[in-house]
């Protein structure tokens, strides 16, 4: 308890002085995370509405590994993209290992399933009342799929924001393949094991409370600015 | 003059579903211009055949032709459903949807769809939420969305179930003013004066098959069978 209560003490103190650390990291925190959500919608979304609209041979096993992949565990993503991304690995040449562009990888690897995913359930439910309408309106695969994207937006978020939940708390794949390197990829989870291997318990919570307070922040921020709570309707 | 869609040729045609055929086979020649009413009890196949027609459903047999081929035949004709789907927009977006699909600019497809929310009588509607409307409005938008296309056949399935007596008259309006503006109507209804009032021809569709068929004046004044004869008869002793 006194850990805690030290800890929320810790967390007031940082905020409200603006620690500078406390402020880079939070910051690499978002732009990693931003990044990679940002990467995952653009490719992630239009993926989960051509499921959505299209009848092909190996749809349900398509949509059974997605889901799986959904539970990727994020080591082990971090474990392969390291040997990939290291020197004597395929990519070594990219010299991307330690870098903030390899965490952005990693987390967009582990963000790209549960948008895609999460995108299809949502827009599925949508493609089932609007079938028949836009087959009679005679629509191209091409415009079905914008039509989904669109109208469907509200879900869509819920997608997009579940994704970036995951993505700005993980810590498993970003530790290996970005290595805590401060003012480099160290970033509020990394930085929250680090002090807790140091023993500094009421810093490493104090950093917690940001981290969720970010998350909170981040998501009714998003609410507020795409209006989903008064408009109603979903 | 661009060539016409019609006829449409239906030749041994059958539709299969849930392992039973449950329409034809039958033939048929959709040509001409005017007003042909679909009668029937329920389960006859009303939606079934306007469905094939439209080619929203496919055929299990036999086959289904336009005069021009497909993709030209698809872009010309608009589909009433028995049960109006809407899209999650704006009744004005709604309705300007069909003509984006066809490559209209926004500012034009809107402009139009403004026109159209008059003509249905939805006027103050242009921006709510599409799915908001009651059941008679998200009818009417149907209508709207169907005609603003001008097409060159539209189907329409029960169109007035929800409606009440003034927006039945103003629907059967649009109805006969499209007709006459030289739309080919297709037309599954309930309702014995909207029938008579819309109908230049009846088919009388009776366990999947056309069991009857001929001008409006002659099926109601003495229809040929008995099965349409007891059709009609039921609706009087109602
Ligand atoms: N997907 C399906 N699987 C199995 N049977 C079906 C399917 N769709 C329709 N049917 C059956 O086909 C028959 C014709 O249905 P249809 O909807 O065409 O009738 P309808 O004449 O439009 O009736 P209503 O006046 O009630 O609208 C019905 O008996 C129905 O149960
Ligand atoms: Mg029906």
């Amino acid at each position: 308890m006194n850990d805690l209560s030290a800890g929320v003490m810790a967390a007031f103190g940082l905020i409200f002085n603006l620690d500078h650390n406390l402020v880079e990291i939070s910051l690499r925190s978002l732009a990693v995370t931003f990044s990679a959500i940002a990467i995952a919608s653009l490719i992630g979304l239009p993926f989960g509405a051509w499921l959505a609209v299209t009848r092909f041979r190996y749809r349900r096993v398509t949509i059974a590994i997605l889901n799986a992949l959904m539970g990727l565990p994020p080591v082990v993503v971090g474990l392969v993209l390291y040997v990939l991304l290291s020197r004597s690995g395929p990519f070594g040449v990219l010299n991307l290992l330690f870098t903030p562009t390899a965490m952005i990888i990693a987390q967009t690897i582990l963000i790209l399933p549960i948008v895609a995913s999460l995108a299809h359930q949502a827009l599925r439910e949508l493609w089932f009342q609007y079938h028949d309408l836009l087959i009679s309106i005679n629509t191209s695969k091409w415009q079905r799929m914008g039509a989904l994207l669109l109208d469907g937006r509200r879900s869509l978020l819920t997608a997009v924001l579940t994704g970036f939940g995951r993505g700005i708390g993980e810590i498993g794949a970003i530790m290996i393949v970005g290595g805590n390197i401060d003012h480099l990829t160290r970033v509020l989870t990394t930085a929250i094991a680090l002090e807790v291997s140091k023993g500094n318990f009421p810093l490493a919570i104090g950093l917690g409370i940001v981290l969720i307070l970010l998350a909170i922040l981040i998501n009714i921020a998003i609410h507020i600015l795409s209006r989903t709570e008064r408009e109603g309707t979903w | 003059m661009v060539t016409s869609i019609l006829p449409l040729k239906l030749e041994e045609a059958t539709v299969r579903k849930g392992g039973s055929r449950i329409l034809g086979p039958l033939d048929l020649t959709l040509d001409g211009e005017g007003c042909t009413i679909l009668l029937g009890p329920n389960g006859a196949g009303k939606t079934t055949l306007l469905r094939l027609l439209h080619g929203l459903d496919r055929t299990s047999g036999g086959q289904a032709r336009w005069a021009t081929p497909r993709e030209e035949a698809y872009l010309r004709q608009s589909f009433v459903f028995q049960s109006p789907v809407v899209m999650r927009r704006s009744v004005r977006d709604n309705i300007a949807y069909p003509l984006l699909v066809r490559g209209v600019g926004r500012k034009e497809a809107r402009e139009r769809a403004v026109e159209w929310i008059a003509h249905v009588g939805l006027a103050g509607a242009d921006d709510k939420p599409a799915q908001i409307l009651s059941g008679g409005e998200k009818q009417k938008l149907a209508i709207a969305r169907a005609l603003i296309i001008k097409p060159e056949v539209l189907f329409l399935d029960e169109p007035a179930a929800n409606l009440d007596g003034t927006s039945t008259r103003d629907i059967e309006a649009l109805i006969l003013r499209a007709a006459r503006a030289g739309t080919r109507i297709v037309m599954a209804t309930h309702n014995f004066g909207q029938a008579r009032r819309l109908a230049d021809d009846i088919l009388f569709i009776y366990r999947g098959r056309i069991h009857e068929r001929g001008p409006a004046k002659e099926f109601f004044a003495g229809p040929e069978t008995k099965e349409a004869e007891t059709f009609i008869k039921g609706d009087l002793l109602l």
